[in-house]
């Protein structure tokens, strides 16, 4: 589904990190991890075409295009205080399939909206202000919005940063049953690896360059295992 | 004479009624590019441009053509600039605003002052800074001219609202799934610069950013979904300007800072609600 080919990213004046290569394929479940400062969310972007390779190329399979990525970046501090309904913004999720001559959402697309929002939990608030909910609540909220533009690829930048234990556990089952039951392929970055790990299918690891590629077992087998917690017993 | 006497006599004058056709319009733009403004903490970037306009304008008055002609490519050109470099990340922080705003209106005043024909200096640019009067005083081009661009402006934001919407509160995300973001902040960019020059008509360059302002944080405070912030933001500042116009005409104050006046009244009267509502809530 996703080629990356020698890239290397980073800033004209800095490289933050070189030599990476990997592919994703189809209902993988894809961990990036790294110590803090060391590209991943850099390469997530890089990936979604929001910031520039250095080097190297990332090609997507032919017949996917652009706007079937479903993205939940990390929460802005000016999202915090920001007048919205839930609803709207899990409806914004449409607006990049849609053409820009299309003022209104279709019936249909309120329709798979709300279907949506179900399976999250989060119907119940559907007409409650986004900055009202619980750090949880609001994580679920974008989840859903990321499921409207797409029902293929989810990339997600350290979802449960700033949430509590419990709900970081409800939100992996979440992925977990995204990723197995609707087949959807999924690329992380995540700081707690080890609440996620037994699920999750491949791992990457950044250390100024791509020091890890394979699959989960290989990752609890090797060196960096113990870095993360998720060594084997 | 009563108080309705006396605004019958004055609705008797065209002037009057252009004035107040004009000051609805161009407070609806104003309301609905606000709520971006402020969300986007993009205020300040508002407030340098009116600025720079004021700079324009000063180039117009020496050069003796029409203002509309210099001001608006110039605020256009340095507000799709502005905000592409904000954009960027390369200008960081509030001080390239500040020195671009303070340097547009030091520029300004040396020119008019060293090159001006005009007889009355200090009142060409009190008028200017301050509005007074000239939203009483618009001549049929400017007339026009403001109610075919304020059109333009309020059927894009009716038009493209969920966009707008989209792109305002995540950019990143709209940008990832394929919305084009690069088009709507141009857009943006060209329709500040436009409300900003409307603006300096009815209250004037250093006033502008209070008719930007205070209807969208009026409406932040009582509403909690985008569509009613846009909907409660645009009534308010069109009754505000109606009011302040009204009031400018009875008792002979300054249009534009009467106006401004009047919103900050409103806004505290939001922000009392907002505190009302909520002790009754917790009751």
């Amino acid at each position: 589904m996703i080629e990356c080919k020698g890239v290397t990213i980073g800033y004209p004046e800095k490289t933050i990190c070189k030599n990476i290569s990997f592919s994703i394929k189809k209902g993988e479940y894809v961990c990036i991890v790294g110590e803090n400062g060391c590209g991943k969310s850099t390469l997530l972007k890089t990936v979604l075409g929001l910031h520039k390779p250095l080097k190297g190329k990332i090609a997507f399979e032919k017949s996917f295009n652009k706007s079937s990525i479903g993205y939940l970046p990390q929460q802005t501090e000016m999202q915090k205080d920001f007048p919205a309904t839930v609803k709207e913004i899990v409806l914004s999720g449409f607006l990049g399939k849609k053409k820009w001559y299309v003022p209104f959402y279709t019936r249909q697309e309120k329709a798979k909206c709300n279907t949506i929002m179900t399976e999250l939990g989060v119907a119940e608030f559907a007409n409650k202000s986004f900055k009202e909910l619980s750090g949880g609540q609001q994580q679920r909220v974008l989840l859903a919005r990321a499921l409207c533009s797409s029902d293929e690829l989810l990339i997600m930048d350290e979802p449960t940063n700033n949430l509590d234990s419990k709900s970081i556990k409800l939100f992996y089952k979440l992925i977990a049953k995204l990723n197995k039951e609707n087949g959807i392929t999924i690329l992380m970055v995540t700081h707690d690896l080890d609440k996620a790990i037994k699920d999750v299918t491949n791992v990457l690891y950044l250390k100024d360059e791509l020091k890890f590629a394979g699959t989960r077992d290989a990752f609890c087998a090797s060196e960096y295992a113990k870095l993360f917690g998720v060594e084997e017993e | 004479m009563n108080i309705f006497e006396e605004l019958k006599y004055y609705f008797q004058f065209d002037f009057v009624k252009y004035a107040i056709v004009v000051g609805i319009l161009i407070s609806l733009c104003c309301a609905m590019l606000g709520v971006t403004l402020v969300l986007k903490r993009y205020s300040m970037i508002g407030d340098g441009l009116s600025h720079v306009a004021f700079g324009a304008m000063s180039v117009a008055m020496v050069l003796t053509i029409a203002d509309m002609y210099v001001m608006l490519p110039v605020t256009i050109v340095v507000a799709i600039l502005l905000i592409r470099l904000t954009n960027q990340g390369k200008v960081k922080n509030d001080s390239a605003i500040a020195m671009l705003s303070v340097g547009a209106l030091a520029f300004g005043y040396l020119i008019v002052n060293i090159f001006s024909t005009s007889s009355n200096i200090s009142g060409d640019v009190c008028t200017t800074l301050f509005g007074s009067t000239s939203i009483l005083t618009l001549n049929n081009f400017d007339l026009w001219l403001c109610i075919i661009l304020t059109i333009f402006v309020l059927g894009y934001f009716i038009f493209f609202h969920n966009k707008i919407f989209s792109v305002t509160f995540d950019e990143g995300f709209s940008k990832a799934t394929g919305v084009k973001t690069a088009v709507y902040n141009n857009i943006m960019a060209m329709i500040i610069g436009v409300v900003i020059v409307l603006a300096m008509k009815l209250v004037g360059s250093l006033l502008i950013s209070a008719l930007i302002v205070f209807p969208a944080l009026s409406a932040i405070r009582l509403f909690k979904s985008y569509k009613s912030v846009i909907i409660f933001a645009s009534i308010i500042s069109v009754i505000n300007s109606i009011i302040g116009i009204l009031v400018a005409i009875l008792w002979g104050t300054p249009v534009g800072s009467t106006i401004v006046i009047i919103n900050i009244i409103a806004y505290f009267i939001c922000w009392c609600v907002e505190v009302i509502i909520r002790e009754t809530r917790k009751a």
